[in-house]
């Protein structure tokens, strides 16, 4: 009975850092879907992580203001993106290799700025956990969101960053289906000469959708340094990038898909902490492995998955084909 | 004859695109140095004077270059065959593991020579393997190769760890108790022989002075026979370099590579195999980061540690390598020395004028987007020539015959 009992209290554990876990995920993976679903494959995302990560976190580390450090890296991150629209976009370069060019600059930039503006590792408050209580409403009672059974405390007892960041998924769902913008966009990336010709400025739609993934990839460093781990360190992110780009295609460029691939991949990863606290027999290498070959496979698995946008990766010049 | 003159004159000013990139990202890189109220030209000298003009600094420079300029060849034969390798770390990790793992079982057993020609191929083939898989994954399935080799890196850093903290640990350290995850060290009969060894096999005991050579001469003659750390991988890098260029311009094999890189359906109406020189590509390009991680383990490290300190980000810098030497063998042996030198002299500049090394990695950054954008002109220029039906580069005409 006992025993039941611990194990469900991991279960719910490895279930709580899931959800948690999955917020810097969400976010790059969410802003690099929109630069893709127009044709654009960035893979600079890391680097632009990078510098969001220790641009939000000194912003928070300086004013003790966890929205001016939200916003920092937002804008740190837009302009990231611009130099990756600028780059592929107008100077068509090949979209892969500039990605990597940008993330080495990230790299090197956000480990220049922590060498010289702190030089050690710090620790900031940040984002604290929330909980939705009645009496924040004027109800009197003591009652909080996060005292349901069982589901409560998994759920309610995350920072305002991870409740952004899952509320951002249906946002962008109803932007791509629903709205002018979310069809530009897949029109550019789908068919960029008919959006031409149908007046859709395929240039600004692709710097529009860029600029948004840097801005939405700065947040998603910002949520690693001052909302899950109030700390900044050289090369902090250490791939969380890469694997954000292979969740796109992994949600076959949906955001329900995104969302999906985001959970299963935090899941994984909190599981392979979890055998790690606990000292199972598996050694921490292979179990650190496992979110990676998680990865391959299920971009490898033959499951039929929407078809990528026609256009990805191709820079677009007027009357060229 | 005018207009030649001036096709002549574009190539040139295309050939020197890459040079203009580095010019521009060391101009950025004074910015950020004057930012930091350092002086850009006392922090540039030290760097190439620590890089460039001693012997040691040479030496340093070489050793580095080796392994930039192994994997930037195996960089350049994939993206010519039109995939990107981004997984050269991970191939360079897994080849300097296995090489480890059969020098350790061989050891002594065999005479010296056989024992690294043996480690040399394991390293090769192994790294060949590793990026086999998304050479295949690639072709038969359509899976982005550049996410797939971005994870089989992390894959092979942790298989690195998992084996040095366990089968592959040094026993000593177990002894000790200090359990630090590396490797014992291999045989000394199966060092690659450095270029001081050479020399006294030569019969050059001579010093500098001896023969009265003074400055830069003396400097680059004792860079040859005293004991400095540069080995004889440099020669197997270069002559790899030479190869790779027989190969892929002089033979049909690496012709067809590049075909596929250039049209592949232009290639699969011609009757070449696509997938098949996708996987082909791939795993060459992965055989020459296995080389670079043999080769770095048998000249230079000796042991397998840390797997991150052996790759050492070659894997990404050799792009950078790659990209600046235009993606030919013969450009590339130049650039892996430039930017060897310019890891080297970063170390030396952060030394001299506290100036954190990290900025060789934001100047690296900077070159590939600045290569990669001024691509754009030398296009535009290549489709204007066409139009105007200029002569068409010698080498193609030879192509389309072979």
């Amino acid at each position: 009975m006992n025993e039941n009992l611990t194990i469900l209290a991991i279960l719910l554990g490895i279930i709580h850092s899931g959800i948690r876990l999955a917020t810097p995920y969400l976010y790059a993976s969410l802003g690099e879907m929109f630069g893709q679903r127009s044709g654009v494959l960035n893979l600079g995302v890391e680097g632009m992580m990078l510098i969001g990560s220790f641009i939000g976190f000194f912003a928070v580390f300086q004013t003790g203001n966890p929205w001016l450090g939200f916003l920092a890296a937002a804008i740190a991150g837009a302009l990231m993106g611009l130099l990756m629209a600028l780059v592929s976009v107008t100077f068509k370069a090949e979209q892969g290799i500039s990605g990597i060019g940008l993330s080495l600059f990230g790299l090197g930039v956000s480990s220049l700025l922590f060498k010289t503006m702190l030089g050690t590792v710090e620790g900031v408050d940040g984002f604290s956990e929330l909980d939705f209580c009645l009496s924040s409403l004027g109800i009197n009672s003591s009652f909080c969101l996060s005292q349901i059974p069982v589901a409560g405390d998994i759920v309610f007892s995350h920072s305002i960053m991870t409740y952004i960041a899952y509320a951002l998924v249906p946002i962008a769902a109803w932007i791509l289906s629903r709205t002018t913008w979310g069809l530009k966009i897949k029109a550019v990336g789908q068919n960029p000469e008919a959006a031409d010709s149908l007046g859709v400025s395929v240039s600004a739609v692709r710097y529009f959708t860029v600029t948004l993934g840097g801005l939405m990839a700065g947040i998603a460093g910002a949520s690693l340094s001052i909302s899950l781990l109030g700390i900044f360190q050289e090369n902090m992110t250490n791939g969380i990038g890469f694997i954000a780009v292979a969740l796109v295609y992994f949600g076959g460029w949906s955001p329900w898909g995104v969302l999906v691939g985001a959970l299963l991949f935090s899941t994984v990863n909190a599981l392979q902490l979890w055998v790690q606290v606990l000292d199972l027999n598996i050694p921490s290498d292979v179990a650190v492995m496992l979110p990676y070959l998680l990865t391959i496979i299920a971009l490898a698995l033959p499951i039929r998955r929407a078809a990528q946008p026609a256009a990805l990766t191709k820079p677009f010049t007027r009357g060229e084909n | 004859m005018q207009r030649k003159r001036s096709y002549n004159f574009y190539r040139l000013l295309d050939a020197l695109v890459p040079l203009l990139a580095v010019i521009a990202a060391l101009a950025v890189g004074a910015i950020i140095l004057l930012l930091q109220d350092v002086s850009p030209a006392t922090a540039y000298s030290e760097m190439i004077t620590g890089a460039f003009t001693n012997k040691n600094g040479l030496a340093d420079t070489f050793v580095k270059a080796i392994p930039l300029l192994l994997v930037a060849l195996g960089v350049a034969i994939a993206f010519r065959g039109g995939v990107i390798n981004i997984g050269a770390e991970g191939q360079l990790i897994v080849g300097a593991l296995l090489t480890t793992y059969v020098g350790l079982q061989l050891g002594d057993r065999l005479p010296g020579p056989i024992v690294i020609l043996i480690c040399l191929i394991a390293g090769t083939l192994m790294g060949g393997f590793w990026a086999a898989i998304p050479g295949y994954l690639k072709a038969r399935l359509g899976v982005n190769e550049i996410l797939t080799t971005i994870m089989m890196n992390q894959i092979a850093i942790q298989i690195a760890f998992f084996l040095l903290r366990g089968p592959m640990i040094d026993p000593a350290e177990v002894e000790a108790g200090t359990n630090i995850p590396h490797s014992a060290r291999l045989s000394q009969s199966i060092d690659l022989p450095r270029f001081t060894d050479i020399a006294q096999w030569l019969g050059l005991d001579k010093s500098a002075e001896d023969l009265g050579l003074t400055g830069f001469v003396a400097e680059l003659y004792g860079l040859l026979v005293e004991p400095t750390r540069l080995h004889s991988g440099l020669i197997i890098a270069i002559v790899m370099a030479i190869l790779v260029y027989i190969f892929l311009w002089r033979t049909t094999i690496g012709y067809r590579i590049r075909a596929v890189g250039q049209n592949q359906s232009a290639s699969r109406y011609a009757g070449i195999n696509v997938q098949r020189y996708i996987v082909l590509s791939m795993t060459l390009g992965g055989m020459f980061a296995g080389l670079a991680g043999a080769i770095e383990i048998l000249g230079l490290h000796h042991r397998m540690f840390e797997p991150t300190a052996v790759s050492a980000g070659y894997g990404f810098s050799g792009i950078v390598v790659a990209l600046f030497g235009s993606l030919h063998p013969l450009g590339i042996i130049p650039s892996a020395i430039l930017f060897g030198g310019l890891l080297v002299g970063g170390d030396k500049m952060q030394r001299a004028v506290q100036v954190p090394q990290v900025l060789i990695t934001i100047i690296l950054g900077m070159v590939v987007l600045f290569v990669v954008s001024a691509d754009i002109w030398v296009r535009r220029r290549a489709t204007r020539r066409v139009s105007v039906e200029e002569p068409p580069p010698a080498s193609s005409t030879a192509e389309a015959t072979s």
